[in-house]
């Protein structure tokens, strides 16, 4: 049963999930080619942040395929698992995910230093992403210390600042007004193209999924590819 | 929109030909609709009739578009009228989608698929316009701004209506 278009860096096909009697992934359906945003969007409680979780190896489906450069997820250990999410993926959610206690170039240079990277040279990629992001003026400060639209952006940059080729977010500008919701939409899309990122955004905005290239939509745990049902 | 109106307060700065004034309004407000001769011509001899504009004086050669017009006292009281009163804020209460979704319950066909499908063609027009918006100056962006957040109103109307489908398939099937 995997069938998976030809050229996706990311795909996934008959993904079924449950939580005890709750049906959250019901055969969904999913690819994205690098460089392309992909908008997931469908109703609370669709399933939508299930097949994020999935597609990105934090939650293991019950069945069904996932392949990430034509590997298949299921076959990698744990520690392969892990590996890959840090190396390959970048994340962004709603909120809550910057440390608290680590100022914000800190918190951007994070996973340069969880991969090993020396202090000095991981600050110094975190600050060049900081500046992209429009917030190199922050550094010093704690995650405490900044507006919403800031701290988004700062998680913005952490999310970019391995050079990962998918970029996941969740709801990214959920906490945001409309102004700065954008604002850090434009910047996260132009980041993502010039790098050549795929982009698997979650949002149940349209102003914001309209930053997308094109939108699949998940209802009762399935998906539907609106490119090629129209 | 009134273009009368908008002529009018574009004259409020000093008087200007029929050609000038043509080119002022395209270039602020006709970005997809530039007017034709004709309009301004025929909009112009309306405010003359009715003394909000006065002909200052007339270049050499001929063509209504030589003349060039001056604001009365009358007209700018108008723009001031114009400006002050506030717009009838649409009822969008006739919605063709509304009777297709009842359409598709009544005859038993997928209403769900067809809210699919609208926010697809939705979301086509909102990614056309936030690609302007991306590489226009302030004034674009806030034309597109203006379109984006109607078809943003239409589509939180249609996840409302998905979510409510089974009670609305109810009601009109009774
Ligand atoms: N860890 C979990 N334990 C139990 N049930 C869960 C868990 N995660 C998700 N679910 C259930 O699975 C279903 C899908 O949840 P999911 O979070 O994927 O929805 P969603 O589409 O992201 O919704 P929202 O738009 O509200 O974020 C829901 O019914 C949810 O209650
Ligand atoms: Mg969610």
């Amino acid at each position: 049963m995997t069938h998976h278009p030809a050229g996706s860096l990311l795909a996934a096909s008959g993904l079924r999930k449950t939580y005890g009697p709750t049906t959250a992934l019901d055969g969904a359906e999913f690819s994205i080619h690098p460089g392309e945003v992909v908008a997931v969007m469908g109703p609370s409680g669709s399933g939508k942040s299930t097949l994020l979780h999935c597609l990105a190896g934090i939650v293991p489906p019950d069945a069904g395929s996932i392949t990430y450069n034509g590997q298949e997820m299921a076959g990698l250990s744990d520690t392969q698992r892990s590996a890959l999410r840090r190396s390959e993926f970048g994340f962004v959610f709603q909120f809550g995910q910057l440390v608290p206690e680590l100022t914000c170039v800190e918190n951007v240079a994070l996973p340069l230093r969880l991969n090993g990277t020396g202090r000095k040279e991981a600050e110094r990629t975190a600050l060049a992403w900081m500046e992209r992001l429009e917030v190199d003026d922050l550094g010093a400060k704690r995650p405490g210390e900044v507006s919403g639209g800031q701290g988004q952006r700062v998680a913005v940059a952490r999310a970019l600042v391995t050079g990962p080729r998918v970029l996941f977010a969740d709801e990214p500008t959920g906490a945001l007004d409309s102004l700065n919701g954008e604002r850090v939409m434009e910047l996260l899309t132009e980041a993502a193209r010039s790098t050549n990122a795929a982009v698997v955004l979650v949002t149940h905005e349209a102003r914001v999924a309209a930053y997308s290239d094109r939108e699949i939509v998940v209802r009762d745990g399935k998906s539907r590819d609106m490119e090629r049902a129209v | 929109m009134s273009i009368g109106h908008t002529l009018l307060g574009l004259l409020e700065s000093g008087p200007r030909h029929g050609y000038d004034l043509k080119r002022a309004f395209d270039e602020k407000f006709g970005h997809d609709r530039p007017l034709h001769y004709g309009q301004v011509y025929s909009t112009m001899s309306r405010l003359l009739k009715n003394g909000l504009v006065e002909v200052d004086g007339i270049e050499a050669g001929d063509g209504p578009e030589r003349k060039r017009y001056a604001i009365t006292d009358a007209g700018v009281s108008d723009v001031a009228l114009w400006l002050a009163t506030p717009e009838k804020p649409e009822p969008y209460l006739q919605s063709t989608l509304y009777t297709k979704v009842v359409l598709a319950l009544l005859t038993h066909r997928n209403a769900a698929d067809l809210l699919d499908t609208q926010r697809s063609e939705h979301l086509r027009m909102m990614r056309i316009l936030t690609d302007r918006k991306r590489n226009g100056d302030l004034a674009d962006q806030l034309i597109c701004d203006h379109a984006l957040f109607h078809l943003e109103a239409d589509l939180r109307w249609l996840e409302l209506t998905a979510a409510r489908l089974d009670k609305l398939a109810e009601a009109v099937t009774r």
